[in-house]
């Protein structure tokens, strides 16, 4: 359907002519989303894209002041915070933000996998998502140590010595991280190479083939039973941006809040040889796996105890990133209880290791 | 067809050029992926290898206390037991190499990251850590500790 041409303006027309800005808003129009009990979910797709948004804004700024090095890292955001006109906004809107993204790409993933909206024919859907929900993790470790502080020092240390400690690659994957046998400087070179590059431009890509997809194949709509009609859904363009519009105002109105309360904290500068600081933890999303292996005994059936809960999560990660090939009945378009039950399972363990790594560490 | 009169375990022409050029495809990635994975894994440095240091004044630590010390490129830690008497380890966790610290109450090492007990030998008696820490000689020459690698 096109709509009616109205009256426009000769630079809106060439520009038209050569873009086809029409075909696209008319293709948007068409375009439906499902309303449904549960269409709360399908915005957190759309928040995690805007806090992506704020991620590359605030990062950019950031580049003006910060130094990479051992010797400057921590003083370059130290002077950011403390000196530059709105640094300490700046830097706590990045580190705020990168949290709350965090969070949000959670919740779409789960919210997509209760929905079971991987199913045919979007499982390339779900793979690019797990492909953004990896690397999401991996620009919050680069990230994490790039201000040099003692709590990202230690946290790398432990990081990278996990990677190290994977089966037949892990060795040459932790030297490759560090940039030597220890976290150090070269460490933190590292890490911004792929904080500020690698990883903006490898996000970028996959998520261009996410969003694709979901344009192309429009949103899934929940198991039910072929005899009940579909509900009329809302127009993408402009019912479901305005209103996608108007919860991004409201979650950048929560962020300046957050940033202006409670400004991120720098921290003491890393010293490599002073003791872990008791209480240390990685990153909330990192807690679920550093608080299981307090509780790993030194060997599992004569194997490290370390090495063993790795793997685990290794096979958990393996699960979920092949679960549209796994989920049989979903496939079919009928309900499969188990994989919820999984899912609530996989959810249950990961808050529990989350509220014990902060109300009981040890 | 041409390709039915052939013997069917001969190589078509197609097949030995599609095999050259697979194959000069695959040499030209090597070619530009080799120097890129070298470059990627950082070269050895030699390690500063410390085999004696004074790692605390003895004013410094009190009974039943620890320090952190450097030695070579990694950290040591030298303890006073209640006793008085002095031993030193390597203060990397063996289980993900965090650096470890004294615990006056427990009276043992611990390493905050995974909740890992070492007792004054270095013997790992709590927790995740799968070895021992490798204990120093300690000797004490007026006010300074000394701590050497063990023969």
């Amino acid at each position: 359907m096109s709509s009616p041409a109205k009256p426009r303006s000769g630079v809106a027309e060439w520009f038209d002519a050569r873009l086809g800005i029409s075909e696209v808003l008319a293709f948007l129009r068409h375009k439906t989303v499902p309303l449904e009990g549960a269409t709360i979910w399908y915005y957190f797709g759309g928040v995690s894209l805007f806090l992506f948004g704020i991620q590359l804004a605030t990062g950019l700024l950031l580049l003006f002041y910060y130094k990479p090095g051992a010797d400057s890292a921590y003083e370059s955001v130290q002077f950011i915070i403390t000196r530059v006109p709105f640094g300490w906004l700046i830097r706590s809107l990045h580190s705020w933000s990168a949290n709350l993204m965090v969070f949000a790409v959670f919740v779409h993933m789960f919210s997509v996998y209760f929905l079971k909206a991987y199913r045919p024919p979007r499982e390339l859907t779900w793979l690019t998502g797990m492909g953004l929900l990896g690397l999401t993790m991996t620009f919050g470790f680069s990230g994490y140590l790039l201000p040099w502080n003692e709590l990202a020092f230690f946290a790398t240390k432990v990081g990278t010595d996990i990677a190290g400690i994977l089966p037949v690659i892990g060795p040459a994957v932790a030297r490759l991280l560090r940039g030597g046998a220890e976290v150090s400087g070269a460490t933190l070179t590292r890490f911004f190479g792929f904080h500020v590059a690698m990883l903006p431009a490898a996000f970028t890509a996959v998520l261009f083939v996410h969003l694709l997809l979901i344009q192309r194949q429009g949103m899934s709509e929940s198991i039910r039973s072929t005899d009940t009609p579909p509900k009329p859904g809302m127009p993408f363009f402009p019912g479901f941006i305005m209103r996608d519009a108007i919860l991004w105002l409201g979650v950048f109105a929560a962020l300046l809040i957050l940033c202006t309360f409670s400004p991120w904290e720098l921290g003491a500068k890393a010293d490599p040889f002073s003791s872990a600081p008791a209480g240390i933890r990685p990153e909330w999303y990192f807690t679920f796996v550093s608080q299981s292996l307090k509780y790993l005994p030194a060997q599992i059936l004569g194997i490290d105890g370390d090495v063993v809960g790795i793997c685990v999560f290794l096979g958990g990660a393996l699960f979920l990133f092949f679960v549209p090939f796994l989920d049989r009945r979903a496939a079919r378009n009928q309900p499969s209880p188990l994989f919820t039950a999984i899912g609530v399972g996989i959810i249950g363990f990961m808050l529990t290791m989350i509220a014990l790594a902060y109300f009981k560490p040890y | 067809m041409r390709m039915e009169a052939e013997p069917s375990n001969r190589l078509s022409r197609r097949s030995l050029l599609d095999a050259f050029l697979s194959g000069s495809v695959l040499a030209f990635l090597g070619a530009l992926f080799y120097p890129v994975v070298r470059y990627l894994n950082p070269p050895e440095v030699k390690e500063v290898v410390a085999n004696r240091v004074v790692a605390a004044k003895v004013s410094e630590v009190k009974a039943n206390a620890g320090k952190i010390f450097r030695f070579g490129s990694k950290p040591g830690i030298v303890v006073r037991l209640p006793s008085g008497e002095w031993r030193a380890f390597s203060a990397v966790c063996t289980h993900l190499q965090c650096t470890v610290q004294y615990r006056s109450d427990l009276e043992r090492i611990w390493c905050p990251c995974h909740n890992g007990q070492f007792d004054l030998t270095g013997k790992n008696v709590a927790g995740p850590p799968p070895g021992p820490l490798e204990r120093y000689d300690v000797t004490v020459k007026g006010e300074d500790v000394v701590v050497s690698r063990q023969a």
